[in-house]
Formats: C-alpha cells, structure tokens, sequence
C-alpha cells in the first residue's frame, strides 16, 4: 500500500478532505471518504455513466479518475443539484414530471450530464440532447422519456425568474 | 369497466407521478453498495480463466501475506462444512467454489475478504491456481457426441444431457405434416444475452455472533424464497435470518438466482462474526451471472393454400452452461416455452426441447420473461414470415386468417394452455393503422424499384405471465402464490407490504393506486414497503411479470376484506343494517340518504377508538393469491427500417406498439415499461451477444464488446393500447413489463428480412450487426 496522501475538494460548496491512497479512484472517494452515495458504479470500462459528476465545470466519469488528480477541484454531484432549502433543480423536477427514470441507478449521472448539457445549450433539439446523454447507459427508459425530462428542465429555465434557481446549481 | 377515482384518490387509470422518484433524483436511493455497516469488509472473488481445467493446487500463501487480508477461502474449506456446492432453482447443483474442477471462463475459484476493497483485490491477484487444461465443449450440437467430454462427472448420468422435454401429439402433428401442401421452416438461433441491469449483483451478509442472527442485504428479486434456501443451504433456522433487499438498479431476471459470491460472504461473515460486503463488477456480472435464452429452435408450419395453418412443429436445443441454474417452475424444464403457437390456430401442434451442458457460465434465466416466453414468441413470429414468403402472401393478410377469433376465448391451445382473453385482430389493425401499413407498402414497393432497400416487419405476439396457479406451479416446492399485507392506521393513513420486490416497475406507486382504488384511501396516503422478509408477507417475488397478477390481485383482494369489516363499523356508527350501506371510493352512505355517511378515514379511527362490540379492533388484513389461471397479454409491433447498402447498417425508422394488458393501473409507468423493454429488443435485436471461442473465451464479457444502446441509437417509440381485460383477476390486469422485450425481436428480424427478402432472403439470426448484413448484401450482389 503506496503512503496516504491528503485530498482537499470543494463538493456541493462544502470544503472535504481525507487522506486516500494515491490509487484511490474518485468515484470511491466520492462513495466512501465522503458518503455521497447519490453516485454509482455501473461498469468497469467507463461506458455506463452512472459514476458522471460535474468537476470544474465539466462532465466527468469518476471511476476514470484517480481522487488525487481532483486535489483542489470543485465538484457538483447528484446530492447538490437541489438548492440548499430543498427546493429541486429544474430537471430533478422535469424526471419526475416526466417519468424519466424506473430503477433509479442511471439517474444521477444521467442528472449530471444534462445539467452540463443545459449550461452549455439551454435550448438544445433533441438530437442534441440524444448526443448529450450518449455517455450515459440506461437500462430502464429507453432514454424518451428522459429526453422529455430534459426539454421539460430546458422550458422551465427558460422562464423568466427561473434563472436564480439554475444559476444557485451553478454557483455550487 | 373500472370505475374512475378521482384525482385526489388516484385509483386506477391515473398516471400519478412516482413515489420512489424524490429519493432516486435526489441521490437517496439505497442500493446495496451503498450499504455500510460498522466494521464491514470485502470479500473478491477469484476466477477461473479456462472453461474446463481440472484444479491441480491452490495456494492462497501470497494473498494471505498482504496487509488488510482477513481469510481466503477455497472449494476445499467450503467442502468442509458440507457448502461446495449449492442447488439451482432448476433441481440441479452448482459449484459455489469450485473443488476438482471448473467448468467455465469465470467461474468461481477462491474468495478473499479484506479489510478494504483495493486490498482484496489485490490479494485475489495474488492467488496461485495451477490448472490442468481439459478438453473444452463450446457447441451445444457436439455436447451429445460419443467423443464430447463430458463436463459433470459428479452426476450419476455419465453424458451432457440434462432434460428432454416434449409437449403434444407428434404422432397426429406428423400425420397434418405428411399431407400438407404447403410448409415453411426457420432454423432460428435466439442467442446467448445477458439481461445486465445498470447495477450489478452483490450483498452486504452480516452474521451477528451476539444474537445469532444472519442478516443479509442482497440484491434479490425475490427474498423470501432466497431466505429459505438459505435455511435449506446453510442449515440456519429460518428465523434467524432476514434477507433485505434494498433498492434495486434494475432486475430483469438477472437477481433472482442465488449466486456463489452471496454464499461465500455468508460463509466469510459466519466465519469472522463481521460484516462482509461483496459487489461484483460489470465484466464479472456479464461472465458469470444468469445469461438467457441460448436455444437454437427449429420451428416448421403445416398450411394449406389459403394460408390456414394446420400445424405448427417445433424442435429445441437449449444450452445451458455448465450447471442448470436457470429459474424455472418444477414442471417446466424448458419453462412456458410451449406457448409458441402463440396467436394462432392450430388443429395439431408438438414441441420438443432438450437441454444440454456445456463449458459456459450457468444459467438460462428469464430475462424480463416469463420463463422463455421471449423465445417462443420469436420463433413463431418469424416462421410466421417465413410462410407468408412461403405464400407470396402479405404477412398481415396471413396473421389475420390464423388469428384466435375473439369470440373463441377463453381458448384452450393445442399445447394445452387455457388463453384468458384476447382480441388479436384488433391490436393489430390499430397498429397497422397507427403506422399506415398500405401506404408504406407502396413506398416499399416503389423502393425497390429503385433498388432501396426498406422493410416493414410485423410482431403480434402472446405472452403467458403471472406464474402461477399452485395445482401446477412450484420453485423448489414452494407455491407460486403471492401475498399482500394492509394496515390501515387509526388517522386513516396506510402502510401495505408484498412479497413481490420492485427493481424499478413503479410498485410503491401502483400497489398504493390498487389500495386506493379499492378503499378510497388516497394513493399518497399509503405507503408501500417490500423486499424485507422480517416484515413482508412470504411470496415468490418479482419476475416473469407477475406482480400484477400475483400480488396486485392479493392487495386488492386484502383491500377487499378491510372494506368488508369497514362495512360493519360503519353500521354500527350509523346505527343502521349493513344491508341499508353503499360504497362510493372513500365512503359508506345509507341508501338513499348520502348525508348520513362515514369516510373510511372516520371508519379506521373508530377501528382503534369506538369499537362495535363483538368486532376485533384494528383494520388490518392480508391475503395469499393463487392465481386461478396465467394471464395472457398481447399485442402487435410494427417496425419500418432502412438499410443502407454501402455499410449494412439498419435504421429503424418508426416503431409502433400496440400492446393490450387488460385494465392499467398507471398509464405513465405502462408506457415506460413498454419504452424500455422495446429498447431492451433492439439491442438484442442488432447489438448483443454473448458468445464463446473455441477455447470457451467470453466474447462480449464487458461493455467493451457486449453493447448496450445509447439515447443516439435509440429510436423514437410511438405506442397505444388495446384493453382487453382479464376475466379472472380482481381488476382485470395482465400484467406488461416484459411484453415489449417479448414481442419486439421478431418485429426488428422481420423487417430486416422482409427488406431483403425479394433478394431471397428468409431468415438471419440476431444480433442483426451491419456485418451481418453486408455480407449478405454482397453475396446478393447488391451492395453499394
């Protein structure tokens, strides 16, 4: 066992740190040094996308990463994406809403990744979102309703005096 | 008809949001890796890298040595304490850890529990297996050869045959044959798939040493019957152990075998008196849990020149692997497989199945199947087509002269079953409808003209779901009944536990929907809990689409026994006979005067607070369902593709699902059923497979090689209903998760091929890659 090293993150705007072993993937970092469940394992080849958090702004699978590469990163993951007061995001609502997920287990990085896809296109069409989603496997849907969920999340931020609840996800 | 709540109660028909949604989207689930016990551990299995090899020497020494490492057990110690092996759901045995010899690429070798995940696995690493290579069996055809190994020397019967089945007259059936004018064939391969829920298997088994009592959290689709064979395995009393299963990341057949790493981290936590959690990874829930289907099917029809079929021949080799571990009623060995007349009419029909082993991971489970449903209904659907080119007849045209006429419900088949209800024709006039059935035969028509090639493939399949009636259906002895247990609270508020467990169908909604339909109680109101043995009522659990049928019927019916009491305390609160009462959802009124009524709110607070004398207090009841009869679902899928003659690939242009499941309880979770088991389909369809080299290397053994498809790949699913309801069951529900994975295949198959089929094409095996078809575009000479 290589010597610990200590791993310092900002997740859903709270400061963590832990000492892990260099080798430390950062989905278990996530999982088990924080006890942020909401992100899962689905695969060992990084195709499923179950493990998608947001780090600096970006969508990344975190079983694709060692935790020590994210010292001093910022990351959102499912558990930060409802504001502080419990009030859900826009497409946590628009999954419900919609019917966008069964077993469950997908949906966090499914969350992830369209919440990276709204900031970066927040009207996309739905081939756009197709492709936004690609990363991400789910075994339940059959992705439409999801795809639903998403243009849902997209009309609602589109709204006027909708933007203070999305740019509050932002902000974390 | 089902009368329609109101919104506020939620009954049945409305598509009210999901109860399970705020924790799922809120990163709150409790799945079972996210269960962690004080002082737990984990445990790593070791496994074989040959298919069949006999096990010279295991030295455990290294692994040991590293630091974290608690125990390394083998098939040797396990041989020990009487647990080497463990018995399938399909009367035959498995190795739990393997003694002797392995019998497959992955199989289960050693098991070391450490103190941490990343030192188990590397102690695993460091495990020193020495092997003796044997002879291997990959091709089911050869298992019965004089010359095949043979693969289980402990089984009395020295060869590699496990069962032959057979169900209806051959004589008679051979006698239609002899004399029919026309016939048609398929030789059909349904490959070897994996159901692979986005969550893989695992548990969390916590053997307390103070109390004696095992608690295990597992993924399983059906805890109590897990429970017993624990009792059963591991001689603990049945009292003593409590199987949870916490939320599931999708089933679909995958959890309801009994798998080795479960067993050895009982074993481990018995052994070190502390928590032990092993989860497998995703190559090691594709190698070696229950894979399905692996049947090579010869179907032949009998008809005369109009298309009447006369009868219907079928012919199966089911592979197996290297144990039996398929779960399967007692008295189907080759599950309800003999539903392939499917829709149509036969004077004759017969079916043989025989199951053989081979060097391959164990199983032939029923993935999101109600025990090779999915196989039948494939088969009969594409020789179906392959009569019709027979013909030259339109395979629409063919399906509607062969259809069960409605009136002739409930119709009993040639192979024996007893159709609840159905309406054929008209599921599949609406779908033709729906897609424009002439118009895009005229397209096509035009098409090929051109030299395009588009196809147009039909599916109107039955199912055969709710197992099942207790005179006839078993697993391991136990009765496939089902159960429902409701409390109603003094405030009026209700708490209901199944035996079913959900692995994503919606059942903390519609169970609460079936309770409010039948009490008035709103759905919000009643809370529903499964997948804990220590509170649920006993049942079999969650598969082959039965919670519906089983359980759904048994809430309904319990729920029926509350009212019956209610009646009387709400007679005995309007000082009135109970014969002077109606029911309205929510209340009882005096006849003729609907002012003097009691809500069943009133009614449950007068059951714990005003009690009639002479009544038990409290207003609770539970009810065991042995279902009478199957339910019967069907329906018709219609899919338009294009092939493009450059790469192979097929486009699927349109899709419609008409599929009729009797009365629905949630319109929205129907039709997310129906979205993702057609998408399961189309994987198996044109991308999935798990197949063996010659060696018994796994081909398709990740997500690398074994693909599942993407939102992009994924079409978009246009889908509508017939309702033709059951006659037996309380509500008349079918029940519908697996209809779409049942019936899409053949539809996908059948539009490639009618694509090509004035090429001369009739059949190509799944998976459909674009390989595939470019080879058979160039031999045709039509590749662009």
């Amino acid at each position: 066992m290589a010597k610990k090293q200590l791993v310092s993150v900002k997740v859903n705007g709270r400061e963590r740190e832990a000492a892990v072993e260099p080798r430390l993937l950062l989905v278990h970092f996530i999982r088990e040094s924080l006890q942020l469940t909401g992100t899962h394992i689905g695969c060992d080849t990084s195709h499923c996308g179950a493990c998608t958090v947001v780090l600096n702004g970006k969508t990344v699978k975190s079983c694709t990463m060692f935790a020590v590469q994210a010292d001093g990163a910022e990351i959102l993951t499912v558990e930060g994406l409802a504001s502080a007061s419990g009030q859900l995001h826009a497409l946590q609502e628009g999954f419900k809403q919609e019917h966008g997920l069964q077993c469950g287990f997908c949906t966090p990085g499914m969350l992830m990744s369209s919440y990276a896809l709204l900031r970066n296109n927040p009207n996309p069409s739905e081939e756009e979102i197709r492709r936004g989603i690609s990363g991400n496997l789910c075994r339940c849907t059959g992705y439409q309703n999801i795809v639903g969920a998403v243009q849902y999340a997209a009309a609602k931020m589109a709204k006027p005096g909708n933007e203070a609840s999305v740019a509050e996800g932002v902000a974390k | 008809m089902i009368h329609k709540t109101s919104p506020e109660i939620g009954g049945m028909g409305h598509s009210i949001k999901r109860k399970e949604d705020l924790r799922f989207i809120q990163g709150k689930g409790n799945y079972v890796d996210d269960v962690h016990l004080p002082g737990m551990v984990y445990g790593q299995l070791v496994r074989s890298p040959y298919a069949h090899a006999r096990l010279k020497s295991i030295n455990t020494e290294k692994a040991k040595a590293v630091p974290g490492v608690l125990a390394v057990i083998t098939g040797e110690d396990l041989a020990k304490a009487n647990l080497a092996w463990m018995p399938t759901l399909s009367y035959d045995k498995q190795m739990v850890l393997a003694t002797g010899k392995v019998l497959f690429q992955s199989q289960e070798v050693a098991f070391v529990v450490a103190e941490d995940r990343y030192a188990a696995a590397d102690a695993a690493e460091l495990v020193e297996v020495e092997y003796e290579e044997l002879p291997v069996l990959v091709d089911p055809h050869k298992a019965l050869d004089a010359d095949a190994p043979l693969l289980r020397e402990d089984r009395e019967q020295k060869n590699n045959h496990i069962f032959h089945w057979e169900v209806g007259d051959r004589k008679a059936t051979e006698q239609v044959f002899q004399k029919a004018p026309v016939k048609a064939s398929v030789n059909a391969f349904f490959p070897r798939c994996h159901p692979a829920p986005l969550e893989t298997c695992g548990c969390v088994a916590d053997f307390s040493r103070a109390t004696g009592r095992l608690t295990v959290y597992m993924t399983s689709q059906a805890p109590h019957a897990h429970r017993t064979v624990f009792a059963l395995v591991g001689g603990i009393p049945e009292n003593n152990i409590r199987v949870i299963s916490p939320d599931i990341g999708g089933g679909f057949g995958n959890k309801v075998p009994v798998y080795p790493g479960y067993v050895c981290a009982i074993v481990a936590s018995l052994t070190l008196g502390v928590p032990v959690k092993w989860i497998e990874t995703r190559s090691e829930n594709l190698q070696s849990t229950g894979f399905a289907r692996d049947y090579h099917m010869t179907a032949e029809i009998a008809a005369d020149r109009d298309g009447k079929m006369q009868a219907l021949r079928v012919k199966t080799l089911a592979d197996h692997g290297a144990f039996n571990a398929a779960a399967q009623p007692t008295k189907f060995p080759a599950g309800l497989f003999s539903i392939c007349t499917g829709s149509y009419e036969y004077a004759q029909a017969f079916c043989e199945v025989d199951g053989v082993y081979t060097n391959k991971a164990p199983g032939g489970i029923a993935y999101r199947c109600s025990f090779r449903v999915t196989e039948a209904a494939y088969l009969i659907e594409r020789v179906v087509d392959v009569l019709a080119l027979e013909l030259k007849m339109d395979p629409a045209e063919l399906r509607r002269r062969n259809f069960i006429p409605a009136e002739k419900f409930p119709y009993k088949s040639s192979l024996g079953w007893t159709y609840d209800s159905g309406n054929y024709e008209a599921a599949m006039n609406l779908a033709l409808e729906k897609i424009g059935y002439q118009q895009l035969r005229k397209e096509q028509a035009e098409k090929r003209k051109k030299g395009e090639l588009m196809g147009i493939g039909i599916s109107s399949f039955t199912e055969i779901v709710g197992a099942g009636p207790a005179h006839t259906f078993d697993i391991l002895g136990i009765k496939m009944f089902d159960s429902c247990e409701i409390r109603i609270h003094p405030t009026g508020k209700a708490m209901a536990r199944m035996g079913t467990k959900s692995q994503g169908q919606g059942h903390e909604t519609t169970y609460a929907q079936i309770v409010a339909q039948e009490l008035g109680i709103p759905a919000a109101d009643v809370t529903i809990e499964e997948g804990d043995t220590d509170t649920a009522p006993y049942g079999l659990g969650t598969y082959a689409s039965r919670s519906t049928p089983t359980s759904g019927a048994a809430t309904a019916i319990a729920a029926r026994k509350i009212r019956d009491k209610a009646k009387k305390i709400a007679a005995y609160l309007l000082e009135c006979n109970e014969n002077d009462l109606e029911w309205e959802p929510g209340k009882f009124f005096v006849k003729g005067a609907p002012s003097k009524a009691k809500t069943i709110q009133d009614i449950a607070f007068a059951a714990y607070t005003n009690i009639p004398p002479g009544l038990e207090a409290g207003l609770e009841a539970v009810d065991y369902y042995d279902p009478p009869n199957l339910t019967f679902p069907f329906g018709t899928y219609v899919c338009v593709v294009d092939i493009d003659k450059g790469t192979g690939e097929v486009k699927v242009r349109r899709f419609v699902a008409v599929d009729d499941c009797g009365n629905i309880i949630n319109p929205m979770i129907v039709e997310g059923q129906i979205h993702g088991g057609l998408t399961e389909g189309l994987a198996i369809a044109f991308m999935q497979q798990i197949d063996y080299d010659e060696s018994g290397n796994i081909q398709g053994g990740s997500f690398q090689d074994y693909l599942l498809p993407t939102a992009v790949e994924t079409p978009h699913w246009e889908t509508d209903k017939t309702c033709t309801p059951s006659p037996h069951h309380p509500f008349g529900a079918k029940g519908v998760g697996e209809s779409p994975n049942v019936g899409s295949p053949a539809a996908f198959v059948n539009a490639v091929v009618d694509a090509l089929s004035h090429l001369g094409v009739k059949h190509i095996d799944m998976p459909i890659t674009p390989w595939k078809v470019w080879k058979v575009l160039q031999e045709k000479g039509v590749a662009a």
